[in-house]
């Protein structure tokens, strides 16, 4: 569905249905570059089993009007200001890659509006190689390759996922291609200049889950499972043989560990 | 500034959409010789349903077998991804299906398969979906002939038999301009010569019977969607841009974004038309398409020499192939297809249509069949053949003469095929 906020078209996934304040609600915040359709699968599992569930458009992101955001802290105001103008309870939040981080400082920010934390494909601090950010800058389709490639595993190239028929790696570069321009290094740069995960963390009361693939090469899970002790109550669901892409390179596992994240 | 390598042509030929099956370790993809698939629990089959979760249910929607080769067909065109389907007929019916209705129209070059003609001409006319037959060579003809109800563009990146080669990009620009998707068969040319979705066509299709499969023992076809057709831009098309109560409530560009066109041919055209490929046919045509690159080198290479060949015979009258420099459209051939122009092409043999069948009979290495694309030589005379349905004007816009000869070159000996041709030449002036 599409409403007006802050003055602008924003678009928010609902799948068809509409929402129920007698629901409980789950959020889905894609990443850099993306859009709201990273997360269908979820949206429609979510929303025909006694949810609300939402997957908005960051601003300047797929059907959304405006420019992009250009911090995290900024985009979690965003998405708190947005769950207000949908009248919206208690939200459990999951978060992909830059949208983990939005997730999670939204999280600190929201307090008891958050009932749960989802972080896919999480790294803090989430550094961006100089490569890839002087690439995103010059709007370079370098910039589109490295995200790719580097955003699944070596695996992914060559396929064999669980959604039949799909080339997942193209399907990514076909989204990314149709970022407007300068929308992904507004992204990269937010999440390479975001410094406040550790204080964020100290924050979040609400059960966090961390999901991670094990082969991710954009946010390693080493560094991952370190900064998850910095939750006072975390978890971590890892999944086997995958990379940064886990919500179409594994959906099947990525769905298990939402639903055990998320669920009420 | 230069990034991370993709997989290569060759690599991608053998791997794409297979890793050692996870419960065997079987290297080869496993034929899962099954209509159906147990659910794990009354929620996974719920999710199925519904489109909330990944999996199969049953073989004429997806089947792990087809998988595999649709995967493969996608990374190699550079599409988001490929429905294969019984037949590169029923390919293109579904991919055409998917976007028309009563009362739609398309526009389509003129130089066509005779099958393709007919279901264009004659059987779609049936179902209130009209086409308009231009010339390939004049893009700007395309542009004529689109209408308001024009719903999509239609050509072959290699017409058969006259070999005419469209100048993709041109037409490509014409159909965007006007809100529709350009759909090409690629079937004669293959990934390995040219990928149309990289000169800007939309929807690839094929029938992988030909080169892909190579072997001449299945027949299938396959979709393959670009990816990057603006379907919400173009307006023409609510069955991917509302949302769909009679299709699991989807709204396919809203719920999939680039990806809209094929699942819909999927969630749809299986579902509803149900011309799917057997996993045993997806087996075979797996089994030709990992040689692929090395089959067509082979024949592009027997292709140029056969047509050279040919050329110099004082038994014939004219040679019909792009890669020949007295082709008509051999600059845009260079350019489209630097590695080769295919291995189907004609040429009219002097004394007109009793020579044409001296020469069929007298061939011995050639096989005469109703076929392309096998590995092993093809002739055919289309005009009692394939084109047979067209009458004589329909015959005359598709260049077909009665003494035109259409050969398939394959992958013997080149010598071989040079003294069969002589000794068939020989036998046609007789």
């Amino acid at each position: 569905m599409e409403i007006v906020y802050q003055g602008k078209t924003t678009y928010v996934q609902t799948a068809g249905y509409g929402l129920d304040p007698a629901k409980p609600t789950v959020c889905f915040v894609h990443g850099a570059g993306m859009d709201h359709a990273v997360w269908t699968l979820f949206v429609r599992h979510f929303s025909r089993n006694g949810y609300n569930a939402i997957a908005p458009d960051l601003r300047g992101h797929g059907r959304s009007a405006g420019e992009p955001l250009t911090t995290i802290e900024a985009c979690a105001q965003w998405l708190l200001g947005l769950f207000d103008a949908l009248k919206l309870g208690p939200v459990a939040v999951a978060g992909h890659s830059m949208g983990s981080l939005v997730a999670l400082q939204a999280a600190a920010d929201g307090g008891e509006r958050i009932r749960a934390l989802g972080l896919l494909g999480f790294g803090y601090p989430m550094a961006v190689g100089a490569p890839l950010l002087d690439a995103a800058r010059a709007n370079d389709h370098v910039a589109v390759d490295m995200m790719t490639i580097w955003g699944h595993d070596f695996g992914a190239q060559i396929g064999g996922h669980q959604i039949p028929g799909l080339s997942i790696i193209n399907v990514t570069k076909r989204r990314l291609e149709a970022a407007r321009p300068g929308v992904i290094y507004a992204d990269l740069n937010a999440c390479h200049t975001y410094a406040g995960g550790a204080e964020a963390a100290a924050k979040i009361q609400c059960p966090v889950t961390l999901i991670l693939g094990d082969r991710d090469r954009m946010t390693p899970v080493r560094g991952a499972r370190e900064f998850a002790k910095s939750f006072s109550r975390a978890s971590i669901e890892m999944i086997p043989a995958c990379g940064h892409g886990m919500m179409e390179e594994k959906p099947e596992q990525t769905h298990k560990a939402l639903v055990k994240a998320l669920g009420v | 500034m230069s990034g991370p390598r993709y997989l290569g042509f060759d690599t991608l030929s053998l791997h794409a959409g297979q890793r050692p099956d996870p419960a065997t370790g079987s290297r080869a993809t496993p034929i899962y010789q099954t209509t159906s698939f147990v659910f794990d629990d009354a929620a996974r089959a719920s999710g199925l349903f519904s489109v909330g979760r990944a999996g199969y249910v049953y073989s004429r929607i997806a089947n792990p077998t087809v998988s595999v080769l649709e995967e493969r067909v996608a990374a190699l065109e550079g599409g988001v991804g490929a429905v294969a389907t019984a037949s590169g007929m029923a390919a293109i019916h579904v991919a055409i299906s998917t976007l028309v209705g009563a009362g739609s129209h398309i526009v389509s070059s003129r130089a066509l398969y005779g099958g393709t003609h007919n279901l264009l001409a004659y059987t779609l006319p049936r179902f209130g979906v009209e086409t308009t037959f231009v010339d390939p060579r004049d893009p700007q003809a395309f542009a004529r002939a689109i209408r308001p109800e024009t719903k999509l563009v239609y050509a072959e990146t290699v017409g058969n038999p006259r070999g005419e080669v469209l100048d993709i990009e041109a037409v490509a620009n014409i159909a965007h301009a006007a809100g529709v998707p350009l759909v090409i068969d690629a079937t004669l040319t293959t990934p390995w010569l040219m990928k149309p979705i990289d000169h800007g066509a939309d929807i690839v299709v094929h029938s992988l019977t030909k080169f892909i499969g190579g072997h001449g023992i299945a027949i299938g076809g396959a979709v393959v969607d670009g990816g990057q057709f603006d379907w919400e831009g173009s307006g023409r098309f609510p069955q991917l841009t509302d949302r769909d109560m009679g299709l699991n409530e989807l709204d396919f560009a809203e719920d999939f974004g680039p990806s809209a066109y094929i699942m819909r041919v999927r969630l749809e055209g299986l579902r509803d038309f149900g011309a799917s490929l057997s996993p045993t046919n997806a087996f075979h045509l797996l089994q030709g398409l990992e040689t692929l690159p090395l089959r067509m080198r082979r024949h592009c290479d027997n292709a140029q020499q056969v047509a050279e060949f040919l050329g110099a015979q004082p038994a014939v009258e004219q040679v019909t192939y792009a890669g020949l420099p007295n082709h008509p459209d051999y600059a845009l051939a260079q350019r489209l297809m630097p590695k080769g122009c295919g291995a189907v092409f004609s040429f009219v043999l002097k004394g007109g249509r009793a020579a044409g069948r001296k020469f069929i009979d007298a061939l011995q290495v050639f096989s005469h069949l109703a076929n392309v694309g096998d590995a092993k030589s093809l002739v055919i005379h289309p005009a009692s053949t394939t084109h047979a349905r067209l009458d004589a004007d329909a015959l005359a816009r598709a260049g077909v003469s009665e003494g035109l000869v259409r050969l398939s070159i394959g992958l013997e000996d080149p010598q071989d095929l040079l003294d069969d041709l002589v000794r068939a030449l020989n036998v046609s002036q007789k």
